[in-house]
C-alpha cells in the first residue's frame, strides 16, 4: 500500500529553477512514467522522491507518511540507476542481497529471496560472478533484481534501459513490464523515450521546463494532448498545426476551408491533427507534396499547406510524387484545437 | 608459398627485435634498482678488510660482524623502533586526516575548493629549514620536542598533501551512483562508505599509506632537529655514521633500506592494484 503524493515541490539550483511547484499523486501499484526531454526536471523529481536530492520547498508523502525529511533508506524505496551502479567488489549474489544484509535478514532468507528474484530476472546462473564479468544487459538485470529483492513499496527507475542497445532494450522493456506488474509495487520510471513511456506506463506525466504539462493515460496523452508542447512532443511524426481564423459561431477557417470547431469567443486558434488521421478525399485541405518517404507499411508525405509544413501518413499503395497537389481530409473526431496565447487545448 | 614466407620473415624479425629491446629495457630497469642494493648487501655482509680492499667480491662472505656491531651499538634498536613508530603514526595520521579531505574535495562543492587544492600543494613548496627554528621553539614550549608523536606530526604535514591528492583521485574514480545505490539499499552515509566506497579504494589507500610511511622513514632533517634522545634511525645514523669507518656506513645504509623494502614487499599486492582499480 504505497500511494505517492508530491505536494507543491519546487527545486532551485542557485538562480536556476529546475522544478516549479509540482503536484502529482501516484496511486498504489501504479506505473507512472515521467517523460520529457533532457533538462526538463524529470530526474530531479525522481531523486527528490528517492531522497537523493532535497526539495527547496514542498512535501513528499509515501504510503500516507511524510518522507521528505527522511534518509533514502527510511523511505521504503528501491532505485535502479541509469548506469546500473552494480557494486564491483561484490558478487552478483551479494549485490542482490546487499539491502537484505543491511536489514540484517537471516542467511536463509537472504538466500531464498536472492534466488527468487535472480530466477525472475533470468540471472540465476550468474550469481557467483562479479560485475566486471557481466555484459551491460546482465548488469541491468542485476540492478533490477537488487531493487526487487528489497520488496520495496516503491521502485524508482532512472532511464534504466537507455544504456542498452536497441534490441536488448525492446526485450528488457517487455520483461520489466511483466515483472513489475507481478511485484505489485508502485513504480516511477524516468525516460526521454516516448515509445518506452507509451508501452510501459499506466499513466504518463509529460514534463517540460520544470513543470508537469499533462499527467494522463498514454492513450489520453496521445489522443487529447493538454497543450501544444505535448502534441508536438508525443507521436512520431508529431502533430500538424495550422492557423485557424474565426468564421462565425463554431466555424473556423483553416487553409481556406471552413471547419467545425469549438464555440469560443477567442481569437485565432491552432488547428491540430495527427499525420495518421488524414485521408486523401474529394474535399479538404489543399496540399503540395514536397518529400515522399515510403516506409513499407505507410507512405510518409511531407507537404505544404497554406505555407506551413504538414505531414500525412498515407496508404503505401497511393501514387504520390513530389510536386503533386493533394486534397487531404482530416478525420473530424480527431481534430484538436489549441489557444496560441496560452498554448493550452481548447475544447 | 615462398612469397608468403619472404614477406612474413622481415615482420617476424622486427617483432623479435622489438622483443629483445623490451627484455633489455626490463633488465636495465631491474639492474638500476637491484645492483646498488646488492652491493650494499655484499658490503654489509663482508668483513671490514674486504670492504676496504679492491677488487670487490660478488658473493657475500656472510660475515655478520658489522651487523652484530650495530645490533649491540647503544641506541641503535631504540632508533629503529622510533623510526617504525613515527612512520606508523605518520601513515595513520595522514590517512585519517587526508582521506576525509580527499573525499570532501571529490564529492562536495564548496567555496574556495580550487584555492584549497592549490594551498595543499603549496605546503610542499615551503622549505622545512625555514620552519625548523620556530617549530623547535614551539615544540619545546608545548612539550612536544623530542617525542615520537611530535615528529610524527611534522612528518604528517609532509605526507598530507600526497595523501589528500591521492585519495581525492581515488574517490573521484568511484561513481557517486554506487554510494547513492547503497543509500537507497539501507545504508547511511557512513555505512555506505564502509561497505562500498572503502573496499573499493582500499588498494589505493594502502598505496597512499605506503607513500606516507616511506616519506617519514626517509625524512632526516626534521628528525635531526626536533629529537635528541628519541632519534629516528635516519637521524641516529646521520649523527653517528659521519665519523664511522666505511664498513659500518654500508651496514647502516643496509639497515635503513631493508625495513622499508620488507614493508613494501608485504603490501605489494595493494601497490600493484592501485593501477588496476576496477570500479564498474
Amino acid at each position: 500500500m504505497a500511494e505517492i503524493q508530491i505536494k507543491n515541490v519546487a527545486k532551485t539550483f542557485g538562480s536556476y529553477t529546475a522544478l516549479h511547484d509540482i503536484n502529482l499523486t501516484i496511486a498504489d501499484q501504479e506505473f507512472m512514467v515521467l517523460l520529457g526531454a533532457s533538462g526538463c526536471g524529470k530526474t530531479t523529481l525522481l531523486r527528490i522522491v528517492a531522497g537523493l536530492e532535497t526539495a527547496t520547498t514542498g512535501e513528499v508523502w509515501i504510503g500516507g507518511r511524510r518522507v521528505d525529511h527522511l534518509a533514502p533508506k527510511d523511505r521504503g524505496i528501491a532505485m535502479v540507476f541509469q548506469n546500473y551502479a552494480v557494486f564491483p567488489h561484490l558478487t552478483v549474489f551479494e549485490n542482490i542481497g546487499f539491502g537484505l544484509r543491511m536489514a540484517k535478514k537471516p542467511n536463509d532468507e537472504v538466500k531464498r529471496r536472492v534466488e527468487r528474484v535472480a530466477t525472475l530476472m533470468h540471472i540465476e546462473q550468474l550469481l557467483k560472478r562479479y560485475s566486471g564479468e557481466l555484459s551491460g544487459g546482465q548488469r541491468q538485470r542485476v540492478a533490477v533484481a537488487r531493487a526487487l529483492a528489497m520488496e520495496p513499496d516503491v521502485i524508482l527507475m532512472d532511464e534504466p534501459l537507455s544504456n542498452l542497445d536497441a534490441l536488448l532494450r525492446l526485450e528488457m522493456r517487455a520483461e520489466l513490464k511483466g515483472v513489475l506488474a507481478d511485484s505489485k509495487t508502485t513504480a516511477i520510471y524516468v525516460t526521454h523515450d516516448q515509445v518506452e513511456a507509451m508501452s510501459l506506463a499506466d499513466r504518463i506525466s509529460v514534463m517540460h521546463q520544470g513543470k508537469i504539462i499533462q499527467a494522463a493515460t498514454p492513450i489520453e496523452v496521445y489522443r487529447n494532448p493538454a497543450a501544444e508542447f505535448v502534441a508536438s512532443f508525443i507521436g512520431n511524426p508529431p502533430m500538424n498545426f495550422l492557423r485557424a481564423e474565426p468564421a462565425g459561431e463554431g466555424k473556423w477557417k483553416v487553409a481556406g476551408q471552413i471547419i467545425d470547431g469549438p464555440r469560443t469567443s477567442k481569437g485565432p486558434l491552432q488547428f491540430a491533427i495527427r499525420p495518421e488521421d488524414i485521408r486523401p478525399a474529394e474535399t479538404g485541405l489543399t496540399a503540395t507534396a514536397k518529400v515522399v518517404e515510403p516506409l513499407g507499411a505507410h507512405l510518409l508525405v511531407t507537404s505544404e499547406v497554406d505555407g506551413t509544413m504538414f505531414r500525412a501518413v498515407l496508404d503505401s499503395d497511393l501514387q504520390v510524387k513530389p510536386g503533386d497537389k493533394l486534397t487531404l481530409a482530416p478525420q473530424p473526431d480527431r481534430v484538436r484545437w489549441f489557444d496560441p496565447q496560452t498554448t493550452k487545448a481548447v475544447a | 608459398m615462398t612469397d608468403a614466407t619472404a614477406v612474413a620473415a622481415p615482420a617476424t624479425d622486427t617483432r623479435k627485435a622489438g622483443r629483445y629491446l623490451y627484455i633489455a629495457g626490463v633488465v636495465v630497469l631491474c639492474a638500476w634498482v637491484i645492483v646498488p642494493i646488492y652491493f650494499l648487501l655484499i658490503n654489509t655482509l663482508s668483513s671490514p678488510e674486504t670492504v676496504n680492499s679492491y677488487p670487490k667480491p660478488f658473493i657475500p662472505e656472510f660475515d655478520l660482524a658489522s651487523l652484530t656491531f650495530f645490533a649491540k651499538f647503544a641506541g641503535m634498536l631504540t632508533a629503529l623502533k622510533n623510526s617504525v613508530i613515527v612512520a606508523g603514526m605518520t601513515m595513520i595520521l595522514s590517512i585519517l586526516i587526508g582521506a576525509p579531505a580527499g573525499y570532501a574535495l571529490s564529492r562536495f562543492e564548496f567555496r574556495g575548493k580550487e584555492l584549497f587544492r592549490l594551498l595543499i600543494l603549496l605546503t610542499r613548496a615551503f622549505p622545512l629549514p625555514l620552519l625548523a627554528l620556530p617549530l623547535a621553539v614551539f615544540f619545546i614550549r608545548t612539550g612536544l620536542d623530542d617525542t615520537t608523536f611530535g615528529l610524527a606530526l611534522v612528518h604528517t604535514t609532509l605526507a598530507l598533501p600526497f595523501a589528500v591528492l591521492i585519495t581525492f583521485s581515488l574517490f573521484s574514480g568511484i561513481p557517486i551512483e554506487l554510494e547513492e545505490a547503497a543509500w537507497t539499499l539501507g545504508c547511511t552515509r557512513i555505512t555506505a562508505f564502509t561497505k562500498v566506497v572503502f573496499p573499493l579504494i582500499l588498494p589505493g589507500i594502502t598505496a597512499s599509506a605506503i607513500f606516507a610511511f616511506v616519506i617519514s622513514w626517509n625524512e632526516v632533517f626534521a628528525a635531526a632537529v626536533l629529537t635528541i634522545e628519541n632519534r629516528t634511525l635516519t637521524a641516529f645514523l646521520l649523527q653517528n655514521l659521519d665519523t664511522s669507518p666505511l664498513h659500518l656506513k654500508f651496514a647502516g645504509g643496509f639497515i635503513l633500506v631493508v625495513p622499508a623494502l620488507i614493508f613494501i614487499f608485504a603490501v605489494r599486492k595493494y601497490l600493484f592494484a592501485m593501477w588496476g582499480i576496477a570500479n564498474r
